[in-house]
Order: structure tokens, then C-alpha cells, then sequence
């Protein structure tokens, strides 16, 4: 399979790869996906509690190089937005900015799960 | 040492020169029919053929008229398959195969299923081995072939293919065996196997693609077959259609080399698949091999990576070129059926990667390809968040997964 170039680019250099504190009160984490569907995604951000403001994302990927390459996108573009807008993020967008074929539609389906269940987990211990 | 690295050889191999040599002349000298009766050109080129056929029996244990030449490994087992059920119907309607078989094995097999036959597919074990007891008692007065590979294609473990022949001897029911990966790499003997039809195909030990052979024995017992396609009544009339003389030329001049090597390569090629495990082993943990340990085919080598998806791993490989049980490599979204007849988890399905190696790899080339893919799964690692849970003391079996 051909993959587009910037799948190619974020594949061989991701962004933000990585961890954050799970148990810091203004992070938010992520996991979707499941092994036995060879993909799963750990995606987190941490918020500023005063502004909503996402400043830092972070993620790991289980998943063939599309997948990779969403979450790797994903977290590029919900650091610097507030909350509000990265849960609209959809995963059209992510299709088309990576040239996903449709048998790779899936994996940005996943990275947007994954950017609604990181803020989901940030908004229900905040506010817990 | 030249880029790519071709580690793919159970999938195909390159055409041998010699072999190329030997084909030349039945392309533009002697290109006659060899069914054609009536003049030189024909009787010329069927000379050629039946040496052809003669050498192939000889190196199976079998006699040339026992070999008749098909398109493929494909088209031999829809044909043993398919003409032995047609023939045989009124005997009776019930086949045995295994689940981790090739599909033109187990498709045919179906097709027959939804036309009223029986089928049985055997268990097979975490290794891929079937369990003879059972293969045994599974034998009915109606059964009519037993269908089982010499060697599997993707996870490289042999099947006991005297004793079950020994069994299906005994039990006066016809053996086929899909010797597709075995042909050329493994002794074989039809006649001391009690084999009675076995499939092969040319491209798969450097002769070309588009020829392969079913043997269909002759006596003790004399096989019959239903012809799967219809036309002049080439191959005894078992399999119509001009044969192909320089694949067919070519066929026998690759087997001849395969087998005149054959002890000292699979030697070879054997310590080469160790040499590749034990490197893996010492760097890197979670490494499970796919098949037997020792009753493999002897280029074959098949390791599930854990916690790293197969075709993101082939990605950061790219210079090697080596194939994956993985379901993205594929349109179908399922890992490898093989694999999960073994009972291997979807999760290590999808992170499998199989290695075929051949006559032209070298030591070189393992300690590479070694190099790369240790230093792949390693940064795959890095950024697979099943690893660092692992890691972390999580069992994974008992995270809620959201599917999807």
C-alpha cells in the first residue's frame, strides 16, 4: 500500500510522542481502540484550568502507520485550542490533511474518539 | 550488500539463470504444439516435454506419466480436490482437511460443502500440528480424500506426511498433500510416503510462475479424476489446454537444482532462521515464533512482536521486504486465519511478521535485516502504549477496551 507523504512524515518523525501524569487533576487521558483490532490509541492533554486552554498533548499508538499518523496529527491540533474546539474536531479533517484511503478511514476515526474520551476524563475529574 | 532485502521467498522466488538458459530455445526455435502429431515442430517439442515430465516424476519418486502440468499450485489442488469429489461421489461425500491449509485447499473444499459434501477440518494445535489419533478416527466408511499440506506457507510447520500416508494407506482412502512450500526444500517420495496426488508449482524454487503439476498416482491405487476444465484431452484428459513447454522445461530444470542442493541448503538455510531468532531474542523481550520450533520448513521463520502492530513495523522496515499476518496489510480487517487456528490472540496476530529466506541470502543480509527490525520494534516500543502499560504491571486481558 502507498501511503501518502505526510503519513510517511509523521510516521517517521511523530509528534508529541509520549506520557503525561495521569493523576495530575488538570490532564485528560484517552485510550481507545482495542489490540485484538490492532489498533489502540493513549491520547493526552493537559488543560489550563483557568483559560480551558489545551497546552500540551501527548500520545502513544498502538496501529499501522495511518494510525500513527492521526494521533500524531491529533495532537498537534488540539494543542493551543480551548477545549470547546478540539472536541469539534472531526475526523474528515484528519482524512483529508493526511490523504487517508478509505480502508484507513477508521484510524482518524479513532484519533477523534481519542481527543472526546482524553477531554471527556479531563472534564469528569475536574469536576469531581 | 544490496538494498531492498528480498526475505520473502515463501511467497516467491527470482527465476534461476540456468534455468532461464534451459527455457530460451521453446520460446522462438522450437515453439511447436506438442500435441501437434503431424510434423517435426510437434513431435519435437513433445520429446522435450516428456523428458521434462520423466525427470519431475524421478525426483518425487514418481513416474512421468504420472505427472500431469497445470497453470499452478492453485489450479492442482482445485483439481485433486474438486476432480477426486466428482469421481468419487458415489463411493462417498466425505473429505478431511485442516484449518491452517491454503485456500486453494479450503475454498474448494467449501465450495463442495455448499454442494452437500462433508468436510471435517481437523484441530490443530498451538504449533500448527494436527493430531494423527484424531485424523484417524475421523476416517469414515464414506470418506473418499484426506487433504493435507506438506508444509504451511506461513507459519513453516510440517505436517507428518509419511505417517499420515501410513493412515490413509491403511484405511484404503485417497492422500492428497498441497506440497507447495515442500517441493524442492523437504525430501519427498511419493511412493514411500504413500501419496497418491500432490501439488506443486515452479516459481516457488526459482522456476517460473504460471507452470506447477499435480501427480496423480497411477497404480496401487490408480487415481481417477473429473476434469475441472474441458477442451482437447491434453493430459490423459485430465487437465485440457497447450501445455506450456518452456515453463514446462523450466519447471524441471529448477527442481532438478533445488533438489541436487537440497540437503546442504536447507542446512544453511536453517542456521540462517536460527541466527535470525537468537539475534532477535537477545534484544528484544515479548518475541513469540509462529509454528514449530524444529519441524518447519527450513527457510521459514515467523515471530508475532508483541505490543507493536505488524504493518507499522514493515513501514519502519522498508528496505527489507517481508510479508505480515497483520489484517492491514490486506483489505479484509482480519489477521491471519492461520494464526488464529493456532489459538494465537488477534493482538499477536496482528504482529506477526514472516521471514522467508532463499538461495541468495547471506549471513550479511540476517545480521541486517536483524539490526533494522530490532531497532524498529524498539521505537515502535517507545510509542506503543500497550508496552508501556505492560511494563507498568497492567494485565491487558482485564482493560476494557472500547472496539470499534
Amino acid at each position: 500500500m502507498a501511503y501518502s507523504e505526510k503519513v510517511i512524515d509523521h510516521y517517521n518523525d511523530p509528534k508529541n510522542v509520549g506520557s503525561l501524569d495521569k493523576n495530575d487533576e488538570n490532564t485528560g487521558t484517552g485510550l481507545v481502540g482495542a489490540p485484538e483490532c490492532g489498533d489502540v490509541m493513549k491520547l493526552q492533554i493537559q488543560v489550563n484550568p483557568d483559560t480551558n486552554e489545551i497546552v500540551d498533548a501527548k500520545f502513544k499508538t498502538f496501529g499501522c502507520g495511518s494510525a500513527i499518523a492521526s494521533s500524531s496529527l491529533a495532537t498537534e491540533w488540539v494543542k493551543g485550542k480551548s477545549i470547546d474546539e478540539a472536541m469539534s474536531i472531526k475526523n474528515t479533517e484528519i482524512v483529508e490533511e493526511l490523504s487517508l484511503p478509505p480502508v484507513k478511514i477508521h484510524c482518524s476515526v479513532l484519533a477523534e474518539d481519542a481527543i472526546k474520551a482524553a477531554i471527556s476524563d479531563y472534564r469528569k475529574r475536574s469536576e469531581g | 550488500m544490496k538494498l531492498p532485502i528480498y526475505l520473502d521467498y515463501n511467497a516467491t522466488t527470482p527465476v534461476d539463470p540456468k534455468v532461464v538458459e534451459a527455457m530460451m530455445p521453446y520460446f522462438t526455435e522450437s515453439f511447436g504444439n506438442a500435441a501437434s502429431r503431424n510434423h517435426s515442430f510437434g513431435w519435437q517439442v513433445e520429446k522435450v516435454v516428456d523428458d521434462a515430465r520423466e525427470l519431475i516424476g524421478n525426483l518425487i519418486g514418481a513416474g512421468g506419466k504420472e505427472i500431469v502440468f497445470t497453470s499452478g499450485a492453485t489450479e492442482s489442488d482445485n483439481l485433486a480436490i474438486l476432480g477426486v469429489a466428482e469421481f468419487y461421489k458415489k463411493k462417498g461425500t466425505h473429505i478431511i482437511s485442516s484449518p491452517i491449509e491454503h485456500k486453494a485447499v479450503i475454498d474448494p473444499c467449501n465450495a463442495l460443502e455448499q454442494k452437500g459434501y462433508e468436510i471435517t477440518f481437523l484441530d490443530v494445535d498451538k504449533h500448527g500440528c494436527i493430531d494423527l489419533k484424531q485424523l484417524e478416527d475421523s476416517i469414515r466408511e464414506d470418506t473418499i480424500l484426506v487433504s493435507l499440506m506438506a508444509g504451511n506457507n506461513e507459519i513453516g510447520t510440517l505436517n507428518p506426511i509419511r505417517e499420515i500416508g501410513q493412515i490413509t494407506r491403511n484405511k484404503g482412502v485417497l492422500f492428497h498433500t498441497d506440497a507447495t512450500q515442500g517441493v524442492g526444500k523437504i525430501p519427498i517420495d511419493v511412493e514411500e510416503m504413500n501419496i497418491d496426488l500432490l501439488s506443486m508449482t515452479a516459481h516457488k524454487f526459482y522456476g517460473p510462475k504460471g507452470i506447477g503439476a499435480l501427480y496423480v498416482r497411477r497404480k496401487k491405487p490408480r487415481v481417477r479424476l473429473s476434469p475441472i476444465m474441458f477442451g482437447g484431452g491434453h493430459e490423459r484428459g485430465m487437465r485440457s489446454g497447450t501445455l506450456n513447454v518452456p515453463g514446462i522445461v523450466g519447471f524441471a530444470k529448477a527442481l532438478e537444482l533445488s533438489v541436487e542442493e537440497m540437503a546442504s541448503e536447507a542446512e544453511r538455510l536453517t542456521g540462517l532462521r536460527q541466527r535470525l531468532l537468537d539475534r532477535l531474542n537477545s534484544e528484544l523481550d515479548y518475541i513469540f515464533l509462529n509454528g514449530h520450533p524444529t519441524d518447519r520448513l527450513p527457510n521459514n521463520l515467523n515471530v508475532s512482536f508483541g505490543y507493536v502492530e505488524g504493518e507499522s513495523l514493515m513501514m519502519g522496515v522498508n528496505e527489507l521486504a517481508v510479508s505480515s499476518g497483520s489484517a492491514c496489510t490486506s483489505a479484509s480487517l482480519e489477521p491471519s486465519y492461520v494464526l488464529r487456528a493456532l489459538g494465537v490472540g488477534d493482538d499477536l496476530a496482528h504482529s506477526s511478521i514472516r521471514f522467508g529466506m532463499g538461495r541468495f541470502t547471506t549471513v550479511e543480509e540476517i545480521d541486517y535485516v536483524a539490526e533494522k527490525m530490532i531497532a524498529a520494534v524498539k521505537r515502535l516500543r517507545e510509542m506503543s502504549p500497550l508496552y508501556e502499560m505492560v511494563k507498568d504491571g497492567v494485565d491487558l486481558s482485564t482493560v476494557q477496551w472500547t472496539s470499534h
